[in-house]
């Protein structure tokens, strides 16, 4: 690449292509009008998530149903703390309202991953599953999470100082693009650090692990709360920029496609949870606009409405999963190593991101983190 | 003391009927080590069929058959549609999930949000005795069908060469096949009883519900994995005596503290039984301990 970058991979690196990252997608949103940075903003929290859930899944074998609500959780946390600093500060009372997201959705995560720490797939799975249906019941018992109608949060306006430069969705959009990137930048350097590499190794053989000094319970709880801060942070960007948190927004419906979004993209990637989460945010809409102008009655078109996009997710998930299951990232980086491959030597690939081809690619290795399933008795 | 009676005798025929559900998921996860986690999808879909047929006839029986004809048909397509791709647990779940948002997404699209009303085929009123209500003719009807069904199941797994051609290749698959079984068979074979068998549950706790509607199984369907979890994934006993544990308790917590707290009963009874006692109470000891 170019000679900007630092050569070797590592954290100076990840945080130089972070902030340019982030740069060009600030510098982006003047290109954008005020909806479109809108939904730029809910991408970028849609981000945090499949990032989230796409280490957890790829890198750890773990399977969350749950991330809906994980998110959810640190919705409220980001509106209970917002709430309780009326007077402080803006910077100081958003600061304060990530962290308090970020502390609640840690401590859902470390529940959750302490029970699921010890199983694999299908308990963890369903465990996840039962959160989500359980969140309205919780919402509505637990008092001060305001029930049905969710809690709102207060407006963070545009700083003075900026307010004749950008509009709000523009700011909101510039917030939610630089939480998102010091999230995906600290994600990147554990990924490819040394507990990205202790993640794998649980992941393909915990017993081989655990004879190399890897403690696979411990590497398994870590993941599911690095994954469940991740989500958490995205609820609060989404809580910031919709000014409110309720339980119906973080149905099943909104799990399940968070789930499609890391799968298409290719479980363990960050460049495909990225491609994940503009997918889970740009198809409903565009699904939503090509019914609004088909000549369908309207009774059909409200029942289509919510229902294509997620019959669309479903299809191009159960085809994926037959066909590709590395996803788009996985297939598009198997094709371009195999061309590598073929025209004279080995070259060598400083920046090849996490999960390089070669034997930890993420689908098929699956197969070893799934396969000891008949054992659930593993070396506690 | 009465209502605590009545919650138990309603307690009781709801919890055979979990027990029937998270007997499906057993049989599928003993003939394929994959968590069905469409079944719930695929029972709403049976139980639409059921309904339509039954109020095309009038008669509730020709619609259950109906309905489990569908569900066993739907359990075949599933298995040899979509499942035998699944090469890993996490493929099997990940490709389950998909069916769900087809199935249930394509329900919404034909049939629409609204809740069907179900009509029990029998009286739902208790009865009671001393003055003591303590279950409904449904109830009875329930508990009959549900207990005979799981004989039958029994039956035909330990007493017929079908039965034991099943179990064989559950357990050793490879084996198996050196000796003539064909596996890849058996294993649609449990596929589709599981599924018809699931279909039956959801028609029968139907008209205990709001009613039909593509969502309608989503929590028979945490509720029967909890059952599962519970009595062991492995162990269709463990199914039957944590299906009417956990029927009681939900009827307990719904009458005494609310049916809006029964979701959240069971996502502490499935953590605690998570941290606890993982392999699940009934399960036998796998391997030697000392």
């Amino acid at each position: 690449m170019t000679g900007l970058l630092p050569a070797r991979p590592g954290l100076p690196r990840t945080v130089v292509v972070t902030l340019l990252g982030a740069l060009v997608a600030v510098a982006g949103t003047f290109l954008l009008d005020p909806y479109r940075n809108y939904q730029l903003a809910l991408v970028a929290a849609y981000l945090c998530a499949t990032a989230g859930l796409t280490v957890l899944v790829g890198l750890s074998g773990q399977l969350s149903l749950g991330h809906s609500a994980l998110m959810a959780a640190g919705g409220y946390g980001y509106a209970l703390t917002s709430n309780a600093l009326p007077a402080a500060p803006a910077v100081v009372r958003f600061l304060a309202a990530l962290l308090g997201a970020a502390v609640l959705s840690g401590a859902v995560g470390l529940l959750l991953g302490l029970a699921g720490a010890r199983l694999h797939g299908p308990y963890l799975a369903g465990l996840t599953l039962t959160l989500v249906i359980a969140l309205p019941a919780v919402s509505s018992t637990v008092p001060g999470l305001g029930g049905d109608q969710g809690l709102r949060s207060g407006l963070e306006r545009v700083p003075d100082a900026l307010s004749r430069l950008v509009a709000l969705e523009q700011w909101q959009a510039w917030v939610a693009i630089l939480v998102t990137a010091a999230v995906l930048g600290a994600l990147h350097v554990l990924v490819q650090g040394r507990t990205g590499l202790r993640l794998r190794a649980v992941r393909d053989d915990e017993t081989a692990a655990a004879l190399a000094g890897v403690a696979p319970g411990r590497a398994k709880v870590l993941a599911f709360v690095v994954s469940s801060v991740a989500a958490g942070l995205g609820g609060a960007v989404l809580c910031f920029v919709t000014q409110s948190v309720t339980p119906g927004g973080y149905g099943l419906a909104t799990s399940l496609l968070l789930l499609v979004a890391v799968v298409v993209g290719g479980l363990g990637s960050l460049a495909g949870a990225a491609v994940g989460a503009v997918l889970v945010v740009l198809l409903p809409w565009l699904v939503g606009t090509v019914v609004d102008a088909l000549p369908v009655p309207t009774e059909l078109a409200q029942r289509l409405d919510g229902n294509l996009a997620l019959l669309v997710f479903g299809l191009l998930l159960v085809v994926l999963m037959a066909a590709a299951p590395t996803g788009l990232v996985g297939t598009w980086r198997t094709r371009r190593a195999r061309r590598a491959r073929r025209p004279g030597p080995r070259r060598a690939d400083p920046g090849a991101p996490p999960p390089a081809p070669g034997p930890s690619a993420p689908p098929r290795a699956d197969v070893t983190a799934g396969s000891p399933l008949s054992g659930t008795e593993s070396e506690a | 003391m009465d209502r605590f009676l009545f919650l138990v005798g309603t307690g009781t025929a709801r919890g055979t009927v979990l027990a029937l559900f998270a007997l499906s998921l057993v049989l599928i996860w003993r003939a394929a080590r994959i968590v069905n986690f469409a079944a719930g999808a695929m029972a709403v879909v049976a139980a639409y069929v059921a309904v339509g047929v039954a109020q095309a006839t009038g008669s509730w029986w020709w619609g259950a058959l109906a309905g489990v004809v569908a569900g066993g048909l739907l359990g075949w397509l599933v298995e040899r549609g979509v499942m035998r791709f699944a090469t890993t647990s996490l493929g099997g779940v990940i490709l389950a999930i998909g069916l769900v948002m087809v199935l249930q997404s394509a329900l919404g699209i034909v049939a629409g949000p609204q809740y069907v009303p179900v009509a029990p085929p029998v009286s739902d009123r208790p009865w009671s005795w001393a003055g003591i209500p303590f279950g409904s003719p449904y109830d009875a009807l329930t508990v009959t069908v549900a207990l005979g069904l799981m004989l039958g199941l029994r039956l035909l797994f330990t007493r017929t060469t079908l039965g034991l051609q099943l179990r064989a290749s559950a357990f050793a698959p490879e084996v198996s096949r050196l000796l003539g079984v064909r596996v890849a068979r058996m294993r649609t074979v449990a596929w589709v009883l599981a599924s018809a068998v699931a279909a039956l549950a959801a028609l029968l706790l139907l008209p205990t519900e709001l009613g039909l509607n593509p969502h309608a199984t989503d929590v028979l369907f945490v509720l029967a994995f909890t059952v599962a979890v519970v009595g062991g994934l492995d162990s269709p006993g463990g199914a039957l005596v944590a299906g009417i544990g956990v029927g009681v308790l939900m009827s307990l917590v719904t009458g005494y503290l609310g049916a809006g707290l029964t979701p959240i009963a069971v996502l502490a009874l499935l953590v605690l039984v998570l941290l606890v006692r993982p392999q699940g109470i009934v399960s036998g000891v796998r391997a030697r301990l000392a």
